[in-house]
């Protein structure tokens, strides 16, 4: 990219992409914006007006709403520090070299391949199950009652879930910043008289701290419209304890078949995501299957029909 | 105090002998320097010394105290990198502290002890940056200056200069010279180069494939090379070594030459070649012959000499100044 020359052929190479990517987050974003502002119920064909803010209005004082921005942000929260401060742990653990290191690594990353709905099914059914899950029969073994976690416990459960998914991404991308890390300078601290606590606080983790921003950031763009893992579970139930954002915005247009309003709904629940163009290397499988997330909020109906969403995130 | 001695020490890295055992005393205060080609256990040796590396078998004595089992932090050497292995995201006054905080010193002393030591190293406007601000040399200022303010008994170099340009290279070798006559600190210098070694130490370890092969005084070295190996390695550009029947004639199977030992002729003397390149540094010229019994040699002759490139020229070594060799290619 040195002379005036470069530059422009660089501008004209990367165009097609740039232009093509503007108009696939425009346009629906643009027609989602248009729709909040009618009335556009598939109930009431022919109906469609300009209504103003009515829609957000209707969004922002339902019942449901704050609890769904609390449990959103728990989530967020909750699966973040899981991942985070497990990844941590993990990535230093793997970092060790021990017997089979390529076998370990590969098993550790292993929930990441896996898609969301099929690991909160295998959650749900083979170790939360009350009756037959493995935590059940473990709680047998010892005496107690078994716990029916997703009943009892949902946000819990779900954030354990997710967390699980996720966290292999948290420690490869800190297994690598991890790697990065100037042997020379850990020793150099050691030689200083750094005890591995006082190495680990004032070496690693300054090291790190970039790759954890990254993670943070990734993660908080996809956790905000976690959806699949609410819908093979509880269903966001029991009553709201459950319900997201996005979830809530799923449940409401389906059942109203409420065009107008979900819109209303996406623009608030989703706007943060928005900005994920700003970051350069989301995974695809995860981008492909959040675009599926986004199309089935806005559009509920047409999810549920032939849409272009991913399989394995279609609502069954 | 800062007496190190090495007692049989080995090390292998699983099959693999790198040092195969090395006897050796380092006296308080001393500069002591090894050298050695690339890969021949100089830093290894320096690294079993910090702690780094355990030894497989031997001890190791820090002033008579056995430490070979002490983990590094007690060893109280300090060492400087060759990667300086500065903490990138603290400034300058926090990397040259560390240790001191580490020690959990009273502030005022670590300030203390920051501010003499930037002093000595001329840190004194870089304080408030970070290591990714400064250039190749004042990063290894920082080093030195993150390993004198612990006031170790001995330091520990590792080829730090080997990242500098050649004219930085120059001024840090006598900062460095001029660090050790202050502090009268023992230090321990790897490097792989023999003009190092010459121009700062007090004593030279020659090492080849971990082994030692002599230990001694620059000048000692150079007058009185144990073997080859040392002749060869001692000194620039390196000595000529003549096998054969010119040999025999001094009763060795080998004899080495310094190129400053040749006396020059264009018309007379004990070997007669022609000259191939010829390397005029002003001061003198180093002459590339072919001798006509087929070896390659080096002469130096003053800066003008006058013959170039296809001339004929005659050699002769100085009578003292022949080293004899035999065939293990130890000093007969
Ligand atoms: N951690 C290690 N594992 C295996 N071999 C090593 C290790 N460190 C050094 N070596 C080997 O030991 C030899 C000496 O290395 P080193 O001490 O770094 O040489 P020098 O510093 O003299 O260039 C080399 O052959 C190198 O490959
Ligand atoms: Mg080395």
């Amino acid at each position: 990219m040195a002379t005036a020359h470069q530059r422009t052929l660089a501008r004209f190479m990367v165009a097609p992409s740039v232009v093509l990517l503007l108009l696939w987050m425009i346009v629906p974003l643009a027609m989602t914006l248009w729709f909040s502002f009618q009335r556009y119920n598939l109930l009431m064909p022919g109906m469609e007006e300009f209504i103003g803010l009515s829609n957000y209005r209707y969004f922002l004082t339902d019942p449901g709403f704050w609890t769904a921005l609390t449990n959103t942000l728990l989530m967020v929260a909750g699966i973040l520090l899981i991942s985070v401060v497990g990844g941590v742990g993990l990535a230093m653990l793997i970092d060790q070299p021990i017997f089979g290191q390529g076998i370990v690594r590969l098993l550790v990353l292993a929930p990441f391949f896996v898609m969301p709905t099929v690991s909160a099914l295998i959650w749900k059914n083979m170790f939360m199950n009350p009756e037959n899950g493995l935590f059940a029969s473990l709680a047998r073994a010892v005496g107690a009652q078994p716990i029916d976690f997703l009943g009892q416990y949902p946000l819990l459960s779900i954030i354990v879930i997710v967390a699980w998914q996720w966290l292999p991404f948290a420690t490869l991308i800190l297994l690598t910043s991890l790697q990065s890390l100037d042997s020379e300078q850990v020793e150099a601290a050691e030689m200083d008289g750094a005890s591995a606590w006082a190495r680990f606080t004032h070496l690693t983790l300054p090291h790190m701290s970039r790759a954890i921003t990254v993670v943070i950031l990734i993660e908080t763009i996809f956790l905000l419209s976690v959806f699949a893992e609410i819908l093979v579970t509880t269903n966001g139930g029991p009553g709201y304890q459950s319900t997201n954002l996005t979830y809530l915005v799923y449940s409401q247009a389906l059942l109203q078949f409420d065009v107008g309003g979900a819109s209303a709904g996406g623009i608030v629940a989703v706007d943060p995501r928005q900005h994920r163009g700003a970051l350069p290397d989301a995974p695809d499988r995860q981008d492909a299957g959040l675009r599926g997330r986004t199309w089935h909020a806005a559009f509920p109906i047409r999810a549920n029909g032939s849409s272009p969403s991913s399989p394995g995130r279609r609502p069954c | 105090m800062g007496r190190i001695t090495l007692e049989n020490v080995r090390k292998a890295f699983g099959d693999v002998e790198v040092i195969p055992g090395v006897d050796l005393t380092i006296e308080d205060g001393e500069f002591a320097v090894f050298v050695g080609p690339s890969g021949c256990g100089k830093s290894t040796l320096l690294r079993l010394i910090a702690g780094l590396e355990d030894v497989t078998s031997g001890r190791i004595l820090i002033d008579g105290q056995d430490v070979t089992a002490a983990p590094p932090a007690r060893r109280r050497l300090a060492m400087v990198f060759q990667s300086y292995a500065l903490y990138p995201h603290m400034s300058v006054r926090k990397n040259i502290a560390f240790p001191l905080k580490m020690a959990k010193m009273p502030e005022a002393e670590q300030q203390r002890r920051v501010a003499k030591a930037a002093r000595i190293l001329n840190l004194d406007s870089y304080l408030d940056r970070r290591p990714g601000q400064l250039s190749g040399g004042q990063r290894q200022r920082v080093a030195i200056g993150r390993a004198i303010v612990r006031e170790p008994e001995a330091f520990l170099f590792d080829e730090p200069l080997s990242n500098l340009d050649a004219a930085l290279r120059v001024n840090m070798r006598v900062e460095i010279s001029q660090l050790h006559n202050n502090l009268k600190t023992t230090m321990v210098y790897v490097t792989h180069d023999q003009v190092e070694a010459m121009t700062m130490a007090d004593k030279i370890v020659v090492l080849r494939a971990g082994r030692v092969e002599q230990v001694g005084s620059p000048l000692a070295l150079y007058n009185k090379p144990a073997n080859k190996f040392v002749a060869g390695f001692i000194g620039s550009p390196n000595m000529n070594f003549i096998d054969g029947e010119a040999a025999a004639r001094h009763g060795a199977h080998s004899i080495g030459v310094r190129p400053e030992h040749w006396r020059l002729s264009t018309t007379e003397g004990a070997f007669a070649g022609q000259v191939g390149v010829a390397e005029h540094l002003g001061s003198d010229t180093f002459l590339h012959v072919d001798l006509d019994g087929g070896a390659h040699v080096i002469a130096r002759a003053s800066g003008e000499f006058p013959v170039s490139h296809g001339d004929r020229i005659w050699l002769t070594p100085q009578d003292d100044r022949v080293y004899r060799f035999d065939k293990q290619g130890l000093a007969a």
